[in-house]
């Protein structure tokens, strides 16, 4: 879907607020940018496949005074909140930000999609990129995500980790497939505990929802899952060293047309700023 | 269910009519057409056959079967009581329990929650008693119940006001008890429509997917019915999700063929 002509409109999608983090990669259709490629005046025909129109940055004049630097920045969907913060950190910067599915993103690019900066949620995804040499090589990491357990406020079960406190009580998960779910599994295996779950939820916004409602005693999301659900949970550490965290990489597009402002914004978002911002919405550092 | 026998080789309609009926049968017929196309026909006996199939067919199979035996022994009553009163008390009634054959399932499934999870109105006080319906298979058949029992009370009681109450009248001066009456005169003669109705709230407790999900989580063999197990499956395996597609399509097409055949044998046994 979506023709990425870029418009000066930040895309959201409707279903991967900060959280979403694993179930936003597999959505591919999302009525935000089907709305927003409507407003770009993009025919949409043909289902979800990425079928960009390459009518290059039909944006809007910039504002004379001071002239920022125009850059655009394909994002994946689980930076939405972080990244429209960051976006308007630095005044001579005219940031265009595009939320997706990172796989959708890289579907884009390779579309020819204007992009100057490509940011993924995953570094599978991104390789995908660096190999197709849609990108700048070596790219950098920005932050990551760990996966942690979430339990109702109070700990009405009296959870203390991935270990023997989770018998008998009502843990939920995603479901294998899906990256959250994923990431429970590694978390289980290197704690030398076997997982018995209630339920193997589809997205891990609903596994958030069960516990922060109470209906489920724990459940394995990502830590900026936790943090969006703010006061309604409270988060146990699992992986203090961060070995199984997923590792966000960045990088600059290969035929950027704003190559010098690409390599502005990555470094405003690696500078303590731009980490501060991420931070407040879960990510760890890099 | 009244309809009159339409007259064959009537007034003819416009020409343009039928090119947007064809629109019409296009549009509904060519999706399915399209799964049959993509469906892997050589695979499909061994994608049925593996366990997570064979869970989510078995898990289904028992909750529809559970949920429209529920929706028969109290919507049945439900539906005789209601086709035999007027008052609007009576109205309200049939109003709020059609509500749910219209919500979109999503709500039905909140609503479930809100009522008899954890923490629910009704789902605290049982769970101080040890019993938590969460995540459950029996919060499945609920579920299922729940939204799919509408349509047999509301087939149920439209077949009934439809055909009167003369032959029961009868009965009744004859000296029948209301008992004998129901059992000897109403229900033979409902026979059809309950059955289609029946047919009908099967298929929908067979589709149920949003209160399910909403309420009764996903977990293979325990709450993981076939839709659920599609919706799972529809981006890490699209094979098997198109075969067990298929397994819901042919129940659907059967569903249909059964009502289809009841109602118009009922149509003609009113004509004769």
């Amino acid at each position: 879907m979506d023709g990425t002509a870029s418009t000066r409109q930040t895309r959201r999608s409707p279903s991967d607020a900060p959280g979403a983090t694993g179930a936003g990669d597999g959505i591919r259709c999302k009525w935000a940018s089907v709305v927003t490629a409507m407003v770009a005046g993009t025919l949409v025909l043909g289902g979800c496949a990425a079928a960009p129109a390459a009518s290059g940055p039909a944006t809007a004049p910039t504002p004379p005074a001071g002239q920022p630097q125009q850059v655009t920045v394909f994002a994946a969907a689980s930076l939405t909140a972080a990244f429209t913060e960051i976006a308007e950190l630095d005044p001579n910067l005219d940031v265009t930000l595009n939320f997706d599915g990172s796989p959708t993103l890289v579907d884009q690019i390779k579309g020819g999609a204007p992009a100057d900066v490509l940011a993924t949620a995953d570094e599978a995804n991104m390789a995908k990129a660096t190999e197709a040499g849609m990108v700048a090589p070596a790219p950098t990491i920005f932050a990551t995500n760990s996966g942690v357990l979430i339990v109702p406020k109070g700990n009405p079960a009296q959870v203390t980790g991935v270990d023997a406190s989770l018998d008998g009580t009502r843990l939920v998960v995603c479901a294998p497939a899906v990256p959250c779910g994923a990431t429970a599994l590694e978390i289980a295996e290197a704690a030398g505990v076997t997982l018995k779950p209630v339920s193997e939820e589809q997205k891990v916004t609903d596994v958030r929802g069960k516990v922060s409602s109470g209906e489920a005693d724990a459940g394995i999301v990502f830590a900026t899952d936790a943090k969006a659900a703010g006061d309604a949970v409270e988060t146990i550490v699992v992986d203090p060293e961060k070995k199984l965290a997923t590792r966000y990489p960045m990088a600059i597009v290969t035929d950027a047309p704003h190559a010098e402002a690409a390599r502005a914004f990555i470094d405003l978002v690696l500078s303590d700023r731009g980490q501060a911002v991420l931070a407040s919405y879960g990510f760890g550092t890099p | 269910m009244t309809l009159p026998t339409p007259t064959r080789g009537g007034p003819g309609l416009p020409g343009w009519l039928y090119v947007a009926a064809v629109l019409a049968v296009l549009f509904l017929t060519v999706p399915l057409l399209g799964i049959a196309v993509r469906v892997p026909w050589a695979e499909v006996p061994a994608l049925l056959t593996t366990r997570s199939s064979l869970d989510a067919l078995g898990l289904s199979l028992l909750t529809c079967i559970v949920a429209t035996a529920i929706a028969l022994v109290i919507g049945l009553p439900l539906a005789l009581v209601l086709a035999r009163s007027d008052g609007r008390l009576a109205g309200v009634v049939r109003t709020l329990v059609t509500i749910p054959m219209v919500l979109p399932p999503v709500v039905s499934g909140l609503a479930l929650l809100i009522t008899f999870g954890r923490r629910g109105v009704l789902g605290a006080p049982l769970s101080v008693l040890g019993i938590e319906l969460g995540f459950s298979t029996v919060a499945v058949v609920m579920a299922q119940v729940f939204v799919a029992m509408p349509f047999l009370v509301t087939s149920v009681e439209g077949a009934l006001r439809a055909s009167g109450s003369g032959v029961e009248g009868a009965a009744a001066t004859l000296g029948a008890s209301p008992t004998y009456t129901l059992r000897h005169v109403t229900l033979p003669l409902l026979a059809p429509s309950i059955a289609s109705g029946g047919a009908l709230t099967f298929a929908r407790a067979l589709g149920e997917f949003g209160a399910t999900i909403t309420f009764a989580g996903s977990l293979q063999g325990v709450t993981r019915t076939l839709p659920l197990e599609i919706y799972m499956l529809r981006e890490l395996d699209t094979d098997a999700a198109l075969a067990l597609a298929l397994v819901l399509i042919v129940v659907a097409a059967l569903t249909v063929a059964v009502t289809g055949w009841f109602s118009r044998r009922t149509v003609r046994r009113r004509a004769s």
